[in-house]
């Protein structure tokens, strides 16, 4: 085993929470600052992973493994792919940024950033658990910090929507032990590693396939939502704290997504061509739903959170398609590769809508999307980068929102052409809702009530301005991102359709 | 003359409890200190006996100390530790025969350790009532309150009855063999004077007598539904210390003396006669302890409640007998673990419970609001028992959790899914406490809370036991597996 890499970056930002609530609670600067701090380290060893990520090969890399309940069998076991290292990625800059924006948080500040350092933590860990014991660890640690997060800071009604986050998500996790239970003991001798699981999950009974997937598919679609167990995210996202938003939608729905991916696809192939269909489906109704449900709304955080339900339904639409293309022999991995793109894409977009929401909210204390008016010509710097976000949600080409969906829509024509026909109305409805709020927002006459508004401040440029840059690189150049998970995802084409 | 040795420990505390009460007596002064000390020192010496004592076999097999035996005796330990360290100062409000007190907790103490280490119904019989006596005392002894007086007599009056239920289930098993040792031949014992019984797969009325008596007096112990009616009265009316240590403690006793007398004697019965009968009360504990707790305004009523679902998550595990020899013994195993967990999470909760009663003086749940602004130590520490309890990983309560689902899962699936239900539930009542302490808007006017010495010894170990347990639990799944190998499957 070489350098511990991956314990380092799980691990960091835990000793930095022991580090922050031993310091003085009254010296927010120190607070904030060491928090950056611990959350910088693994920002950078991200980047170190991602360079030192060989993208020829869909092996595990950067393993480290040791016994940890030997009892029960159950692993430290860590590794990444692919899937992962994005992810991981993502986790980290979102992290980071986040402590930035929550640098005017004023009340219980000592608390708050210890929290988000667990949070960070538990994030990082469910990317990169390759044991299903210590994957549910991680995957539930998380819920406690973000609890805490949207029940202290939260908005009007953040004790209602706290328990509800909690009690929908644990309701979600109990399916996955379930799921869990049953792989581990249909497995002899009995394994909770997920490496095994891969290679001995095709060999599970039909009927046993689609039962434990139905459990995997509770637990993963509440977290990304799709439809109909979207209904915990509109208030989890709205009475959240800005910083907390950007990570919910950032983040957290991505591992619904990604635990797809990482375990349902090669563990249970058959229950996933069996599902493929109505999963495609589900898809369909995401995009449509949360697009037309965007339309409706009046507040503008809730506008982006539904418009996060719309985006994760491309993700779904383009998990759905999978198959070995008959003519070259090689999978068809354009479907999966969207899907992922759009996970990676819609984290920093939305990521980036929710700290811009925050911003307005700091200054005008309301979210109403028709009380603002003209804010064109009061606050240009933030209309620009406003504006720019908005092009990239509604997929204008040279964003990268553009290249995910675009995938999307050519991966998914030629397995469900319907299907794939009747989502391209979503980019229109999209188009609807974005434009018009624009429009309402920034365009047109100003609210002179609005005279005192201050432009946006140095820090949150410097904290939006990373996932400018990345939303626009990726839309003009994608490769790099599409190199870097094409061998896992043909790896997962291979497993699902053997 | 037998060699005594292994009876070392009992003997010890039992002698103790003597010297604690001589000295309570001798003594004119208010301070209850040096009895507290004394009584702590006294059940950390028996902890060291134990393996010094080791493991042994007296009175041709009435007394026997095994692993088995040995993990119960530890657990038990643990807890009077903790009711003892944690009854500081209410002594103070309490009138002035202190000493018996505490000789109360160590004679119930010494009965549960005996209970744990005996293979003769007997014996248990008496062990059983020397931990359920002291503890009728136990219960009334705030004189000032009526509340504390109506949970003695019913206590009294419930657990008398329960035990003549418990006596005329044993009765019945010496009636069908002639013998009141357990031992693993009782069961071809049972099988020959019941012909044709497991081939059949028939149900024989006595033996199903039998069982259920015994189920019915034990769950009394344990609190399981519907033989639960005395735990919310009892446990809101007796001092908090006392209802901490009958949560753990007590319930324990129950749980070592099931485990008992049905691993050792009626395994081969477990698929006709008692495997559904005891998932059916597990799954009604857990439903109507989660349920229940959730209405509860009093914290003591509510940590009550949960642990009455606690019992039949316990329960979970006791059900899941090993289906043959190619798996390991799970369940049996998964009921020590689950034991060893629920210590330091329910009496680390009920000191933190002790703690604010003796800061602020109420019991009402609505009173904890905005704790983590002015005592935020005690809210955090509150925080990790609550989410024990409520099986938040990576704390002890969820691996024990774990274990137990891991165990019932192949054959009590139903079982396990009630299980995983009513622990959303639980979560709900236990986050409901950790909201009032946190999400609290308004400022508040209470005074940081204040700790004495041996209340915050007892807050440290339980949550130094809860965290640990949680992240390195090999060990404790280590010797429980050891343990229960000394039980015929």
């Amino acid at each position: 085993m070489g350098f511990p890499i991956l314990s380092l970056m799980i691990f960091t930002p835990v000793v930095g929470m022991a580090v922050v609530m031993m310091l003085n609670k009254d010296n927010f600067k120190l607070i904030r600052w060491v928090s950056t701090g611990f959350s910088i380290i693994p920002l950078i060893l991200s980047l170190i992973l991602a360079a030192g990520y060989d993208s020829s090969t869909s092996a595990m890399q950067f393993v480290e493994k040791a016994s940890w309940i030997p009892s029960l069998s159950i692993q430290y076991f860590l590794g990444v792919d692919g899937l992962s290292v994005p992810m991981l990625f993502l986790t980290t800059l979102l992290s980071t940024i986040s402590l930035i924006v929550s640098f005017n948080i004023t009340c219980r500040v000592k608390e708050y950033f210890a929290f988000f350092l667990l949070l960070e933590a538990g994030m990082l860990g469910v990317f990169a658990s390759l044991d299903f014991f210590l994957f549910y660890v991680f995957w539930e640690v998380m819920l406690v910090p973000m609890y805490f997060l949207i029940g202290i800071w939260g908005g009007p009604r953040k004790e209602y929507a706290a328990i509800k986050f909690f009690l929908y998500t644990l309701f979600g996790s109990i399916f996955m032990l379930v799921g869990i239970l049953i792989m581990y003991l249909s497995t002899t001798p009995h394994t909770l590693d997920m490496m095994e699981l891969i290679t001995k999950g095709s060999a599970f009974s039909h009927s046993m396939q689609i039962m434990v997937w139905v459990f995997f598919f509770v637990a993963f679609a509440i977290k990304v939502p799709i439809f109909p167990f979207h209904t915990w995210l509109p208030d989890a996202h709205v009475e959240a704290p800005t910083a907390v938003s950007i990570i919910l939608a950032g983040v957290l729905l991505k591992m619904g997504t990604y635990g797809f991916l990482r375990i349902s696809y090669p563990m249970l192939p058959y229950g996933t061509n069996y599902f493929a269909y109505p999963f495609a489906i589900l898809g369909l109704i995401g995009i449509i739903y949360g697009a037309l449900v965007s339309m409706a709304q009046k507040d503008l955080k809730k506008l982006v959170a539904y418009s996060s339900v719309s985006h994760m339904g491309y993700c779904v639409l383009g998990m759905a398609v999978f198959f070995i293309d008959q003519k070259s022999g090689q999978p068809h991995i354009t479907g999966l590769a969207g899907c992922y793109f759009q996970m990676f894409s819609h984290g920093l977009i939305t990521g980036a809508m929710f700290l811009l929401v925050g911003v307005l909210y700091d200054r005008a204390h309301t979210r109403e999307i028709a009380a603002f008016g003209g804010l064109g010509s009061k606050l240009p710097v933030y209309t620009a980068f406003m504006s720019v976000f908005a092009m990239a949600s509604l997929g204008l080409p040279g964003m990268s929102g553009f290249v995910a969906e675009f995938m999307v829509f050519i991966g998914s024509f030629p397995k469900y052409p319907v299907i794939t026909s009747l989502a391209v109305i979503g980019v229109v409805l999209t188009a609807g809702y974005i434009l018009r709020m624009v429009q309402r927002m920034f365009l047109g006459e100003f609210n002179t009530k609005w005279s005192g508004l201050t432009e946006i401040n140095t820090r949150e440029i410097i904290a939006v301005t990373p996932l400018l840059l990345l939303t626009v690189a990726l839309g003009v150049y994608p490769k790099p991102l599409i190199t870097m998970i094409s061998a896992t995802l043909q790896n997962i084409v291979t497993q699902v359709m053997r | 003359m037998p060699d005594l040795r292994p009876m070392l420990p009992e003997l010890f505390l039992f002698a103790w409890a003597i010297v604690v009460l001589l000295f309570g007596i001798s003594r004119k002064e208010r301070s209850g200190d040096s009895l507290i000390y004394l009584t702590l020192v006294g059940l950390v010496i028996t902890g060291i006996l134990i393996p010094i004592a080791g493991y042994g076999n007296l009175f041709g097999g009435t007394f026997v100390v095994d692993k088995f035996a040995a993990f119960f005796q530890i657990v038990f330990l643990f807890a009077a530790f903790f009711a003892v360290a944690s009854s500081h100062g209410l002594m103070k409000k309490l009138s002035a025969d202190r000493g018996e007190f505490f000789a109360l907790i160590l004679l119930s103490t010494t009965g549960m350790m005996l209970l744990a280490s005996t293979l003769e119904l007997i014996t248990l019989y008496v062990s059983l009532e020397l931990t359920t006596i002291p503890l009728f005392v136990l219960a009334a002894y705030r004189k000032d309150q009526l509340s504390s007086s109506e949970a003695g007599l019913k206590y009294l009056i419930l657990g008398a009855v329960s035990s003549a239920i418990l006596l005329y289930g044993i009765s019945l098993v010496y009636g069908l063999t002639g013998t009141t040792f357990l031992q693993p031949a009782l069961s071809r014992l049972i099988e020959q004077s019941v012909p044709m019984l497991l081939a059949s797969g028939n149900v024989n009325m006595a033996l199903v007598m039998a069982i259920v008596m015994m189920v019915a007096g034990f769950g009394f112990k344990l609190a399981l539904v519907p033989f639960h009616m005395w735990a919310p009265d009892v446990y809101e009316g007796a001092p908090t210390p006392i209802t901490s240590f009958l949560s753990v403690a007590s319930k324990g006793a129950g749980v070592v003396a099931i485990a008992r007398v049905f691993y050792t004697t009626l395994p081969a019965f477990h698929d006709v006669h008692w495997g559904t009968f005891v998932a059916v009360l597990a799954a009604a504990a857990m439903i109507v302890g989660n349920i229940t707790a959730v209405l509860q305004s009093n914290i003591k009523r509510m940590l009550a409640f949960s642990s009455i679902a606690h019992a039949g998550y316990v329960l979970v595990g006791f059900v899941a007998l090993p289906q043959g020899s190619t798996v390991p013994p799970y369940g049996p195993a998964s009921l020590l673990f689950y034991m060893m967990a629920y210590l330091f999470a329910n009496m680390g909760a009920f000191a933190c419970v002790i703690a604010f009663e003796k800061n602020f003086g109420s019991y009402q749940i609505k009173d904890y609001h905005g704790l983590s602004k002015h005592s935020p130590g005690l809210a955090i520490i509150m925080t990790l028992f609550l989410l024990s309890l409520a099986g938040i990983p990576p704390l002890a309560g969820f691996m024990a959790k774990y274990y137990v689902f891991l165990a019932g899962w192949q054959q009590f699936p139903w079982l396990v899914i009630i299980g995983l239900l009513t622990s959303v539930i639980a979560l709900f009542y236990y986050a409901n406490i950790i909201m009032q302490m946190y999400f609290s808007r308004g400022e508040t006017s209470l005074t940081k809370a204040r700790y004495d010495r041996p209340l915050l010894l007892t807050l440290i170990l339980t949550a130094v036991g809860t965290v640990a347990v949680g992240i390195y639990p090999e060990p404790i799944l280590r010797f429980a597996t050891e343990a229960v190998k000394v039980f015929p499957f």
